[in-house]
């Protein structure tokens, strides 16, 4: 029985329990004359029921599915000849995908032998046995748990409060989820690189200044040893985020001003949502228009001056990568604006003041908070972003401050080590994730910094 | 002297009043100018795209007097001579029926190399639907016909324009002998666009003129569908808890600080904990719009618990007080009382949650959403792909009709994107309440 289908019984079994109970509670006290002696209302009888009859058998399956797929691989590893065994675990690996896809009825890689086939069919039995048994296991536990509750509703059962617990329960397992992801993030993105750091040392992969994750197939190759130095990704991704940012602080930052301060009420009921469509647009639309239009443009217009530019110049993809933060710094500037308080104002126009003297002497500097804390954010964006880049960036490590050539950066580098079939131990796999813990503490110290900044001027005000 | 003094203020100021006011003036056209800027780079973007992309929505067919030779397509009659065995007619040779009518339509052409140029000017889906055809009505077997067939990428491109038939021969894809063929082809008015379905129903394709949208539109729906069954109950539980439940404790600070941070975490690190966590240690299924939901579900949780608890604050505190004085529990209040009420703004952040999920794809290439795909996925278990990522795989592709379908993608994809914000607009609109 599939997961679905098994699911969707349990649903149909919960609703069951509901009915079932909820008309028991009534007979107990006999019918709707009596329903006042009940302690609660009948149908939190019925929820009551449902609740024992449905979450256990959930998490059950939940659980249950979790781990189905690594026990199962390990049981039918440990069933292959010996010599198959022994075998690197790459090459293991190699032959369990093989063995899936043989139960499933896909190509598999490599000649079929009796024993993968044998494996194969072992496999399929296992995985049989398995929905069988989480199938009987999960009715009976749903059956069992209904029949108790029916047994032991009579009218001083405190239904209501025993419900309300465990919908407490769930609402706050709910809000923790936040928190696992985050756990999820750090360990997951932690154990990869410190495996990673074992092979190659921390020093070499913050400090060194190439970077080329090729790891040889054979020790006498050449370029054998990969170079794992971080400096080039973290210098073209400032060098890219600096384009952006040259781009998108004076004009986000002067719409903003202009929207909050000059604009009339229809100009900024029209303007403003109209630039914030740049900040709904997907990423990969601004890669696609970086590509095709933007980058193509830069090195023609580069050739008539007689400048050479590089098809994947960092500066198109800043450009584009600027015309997309343009709404954030805009909309943060704007709320920090707003958030002056009116008298700042008209003290400044009472003592003649103008508009400009009024921006420039007390708007801005009491706004600047608010606006720093914006731009941080926006730089932390600039620093995660990725598609803009794998589409108009270069892929190349070159150190350089120079727009006009190719640089590559710390996304471009996961995707491309990650993307596609790869082995999951070797260094290159594990370097994307090391890459991943830089960009995560980078990003996550902007953020709260930016937070704070923000948080700290808001109270100010109010 | 008091007197002269205030004149002579007055004089400085008035002196200074020109310069002054032009440095308004000054200022307020650089806020224009800003404002402008933004706008244009709005419609440039669009612009683009629109031009790359409107014509992808045509096709160019071509016109052939197709003649349904059994021999020629080799299948044989049943014994009792009642039609075709279905077996043959699935297995007959429907390129040769191409073929041949091509060759009948330019008789002159013999050299092999030549012929391979002319077979060249059909699209290789077209036997497949002559082989439709015959399937859905054997009887035609025999018979001979004038029917649109669908052309190949290249000759697409010229009759659209965007291989120009004036520059020289070597400077184009298409060789001046193809061209000539298309003249006399249009000459004879058996050159055709017609609207293109298969860009909405096929999946994906080497070929530029077989390959659709509609794999990668059934692969986001349903690791939207995944994402909003998830995010939608958990986000708004989550709310509720830390708006009407949580204690104001280290714990509850901890969770919001969390919450908050997440929303600003690059999306792409979202898809290394997918990777590591639902591939490697769960051992789901890599490509499945299953794992790809989990992620975006894990990437909206935050906007939607943003909105929703936002929403909650909204209600305000008498109609709690009200629903507690009249002796309802606190978790009734909520549910029936509070919730209704801030339903719509909590459905409004699902929406735009949902539509920053439809526009994304960096997490999604790390869980291997980004694998060639031809079948439309017919469930979560399905390996498939997602509008984004298709978008980004054609966008690599080197074909000049590849440019063109994506931007028409894009356009599809904006479409949806436009429609669910409008949807949320609509929402606020209708439910909105100032109390």
């Amino acid at each position: 029985m599939s997961n679905t289908a098994l699911i969707i019984l349990l649903l149909m079994l919960m609703a069951a329990a509901y009915q079932l109970v909820k008309l028991r509670s009534l007979a107990v006290v006999g019918g709707a004359s009596g329903i006042r002696q009940l302690n609660s209302l009948p149908s939190f009888y019925g929820f009551y029921a449902l609740i024992w009859c449905g979450l256990p058998a959930l998490l059950m399956v939940g659980f249950w599915s979790a781990f189905e797929g690594t026990l199962i691989t390990h049981l039918v590893t440990a069933n292959l000849p010996e010599a198959m065994q022994a075998l690197d675990p790459g090459k293991l690996g190699l032959i369990i995908n093989d063995i899936r896809n043989l139960a499933n009825n896909n190509i598999t890689a490599s000649v079929v032998g009796p024993e993968l086939r044998a494996a194969a069919d072992y496999y399929l039995h296992l995985q049989q046995m398995s929905r069988l048994a989480l199938a009987v296991l999960v009715i009976v536990m749903a059956v069992v748990a209904t029949a108790i509750i029916w047994r032991r509703v009579n009218p001083q059962l405190r239904a209501r409060n025993r419900v309300e617990v465990v919908v407490k329960w769930l609402l706050l397992a709910s809000a923790t989820i936040a928190i696992f992801t985050t756990i999820g993030i750090i360990f997951s993105v932690l154990f990869e690189s410190l495996r990673f750091f074992n092979i190659i040392p921390i020093s070499d992969f913050l400090f060194g200044l190439s970077w080329s994750p090729q790891m040889a197939i054979r020790a006498d190759q050449v370029g054998a040893e990969g170079a794992f130095g971080i400096i080039p990704l973290f210098a073209g991704t400032l060098l890219i985020t600096l384009i952006a940012m040259t781009l998108a602080i004076p004009i986000g930052l002067m719409a903003a001003i202009y929207l909050a301060e000059f604009a009339g009420k229809s100009m900024r009921a029209y303007a403003k949502p109209f630039i914030e469509v740049l900040a709904g647009i997907p990423t990969v639309v601004y890669g696609f228009f970086a590509a095709l239009t933007v980058a193509p443009f830069i090195r023609d217009s580069g050739a008539l001056i007689g400048l050479s530019v590089s098809s994947e110049s960092a500066l198109a993809a800043g450009l584009v990568m600027g015309i997309m933060i343009i709404p954030f710094i805009s909309s943060l500037s704007d709320d920090a604006i707003n958030a002056v308080p009116q008298s700042l104002r008209d003290a400044s126009y009472a003592i003649g003041a103008t508009q400009f003297e009024t921006v420039r002497h007390v708007i801005l500097p009491a706004a600047l908070p608010g606006i720093v804390g914006g731009i941080l954010l926006a730089v932390s964006r600039a620093i995660g972003e990725t598609m803009i880049v794998v589409m108009a960036a270069g892929l190349s490590a070159n150190l350089t401050a120079n727009p006009f050539e190719s640089v590559t950066t710390v996304t471009v580098q996961i995707v491309t080590l990650l993307v596609g079939d790869q082995e999951f131990d070797s260094p290159k796999t594990l370097a994307a994730f090391a890459l991943g813990l830089v960009l995560f503490v980078v990003t996550l110290l902007l953020n709260v910094i930016a937070l704070y900044v923000v948080r700290k001027y808001r109270e100010q005000y109010e | 002297m008091n007197k002269s003094m205030q004149g002579k203020t007055i004089e400085q100021v008035n002196a200074s009043l020109a310069r002054r006011y032009a440095k308004d003036r000054r200022f307020r056209r650089l806020g224009l100018a800003a404002i402008f800027s933004g706008l244009a780079f709005v419609l440039m973007l669009f612009g683009s795209i629109v031009s790359n992309g409107y014509s992808a929505f045509g096709q160019t067919y071509l016109r052939l007097n197709i003649n349904f030779d059994p021999q020629l397509l080799g299948v044989a009659p049943l014994q009792n001579g009642a039609g075709y065995e279905l077996k043959t007619l699935q297995q007959g040779d429907y390129g040769a029926l191409v073929k041949a009518a091509l060759r009948a339509e330019f008789p002159e052409v013999k050299s092999r190399s030549d012929l391979r140029e002319l077979y060249s000017l059909i699209s290789s889906g077209a036997p497949r639907d002559l082989q439709q055809m015959v399937l859905s009505n054997p009887a035609i077997i025999g018979s001979s016909q004038s029917l649109w067939l669908i052309a190949d990428d290249d000759i697409d491109m010229v009759v659209k324009g965007y291989i120009n038939r004036k520059v020289a021969e070597s400077e184009r894809r298409v060789n001046d002998q193809k061209i000539a063929w298309i003249e006399q082809l249009e000459a004879k008015a058996a050159v055709a666009r017609q609207f293109n379905t298969r860009f909405f129903t096929n999946g994906d394709s080497r070929e530029p003129e077989l390959a659709g949208i509609g794999g990668a539109i059934m692969g986001s729906f349903y690791t939207l569908l995944i994402t909003l069954v998830l995010s939608f109950p958990i986000g708004v539980s989550a709310a509720i808890y830390l708006e009407e439940f949580a204690p104001r404790n280290r714990w509850t600070d901890l969770i919001e600080v969390n919450i908050n941070n997440l929303a600003a975490v690059p999306s792409i690190v979202f898809g290394l904990l997918g990777m590591a966590v639902f591939i490697n240690f769960m051992q789901m299924p890599r490509s499945a719009p299953l794992v790809g939901g989990l992620v975006l579900t894990l990437m909206t949780l935050p906007t939607i618990i943003i909105a929703s608890r936002a929403a909650l604050k909204a209600v305000p505190p008498s109609i709690r007080e009200a629903a507690l004085g009249i002796g309802a529990s606190k978790l009734q209040m909520v549910g029936q009382h509070v919730l209704p009420l801030a339903l719509p703004g909590m459905l409004t952040g699902a929406i735009i949650g949902m539509a920053q999920a439809l526009g994304e794809s960096a997490p999604l290439l790390m869980i291997g959403m980004v694998a060639f795909i031809v079948d439309v996925p017919a469930g979560i278990y399905d390996p498939s792909t997602v509008l984004p990522v298709q978008i980004f795989l054609w966008a690599d592709s080197p074909e000049r009709a590849f440019v063109e379908r994506t931007s028409a993608a894009i356009m599809v994809l904006l479409l949806f994107l436009l429609l669910m914000n409008l949807v949320a607009i609509l929402l606020r609109r209708r439910f909105e309440r100032r109390w």
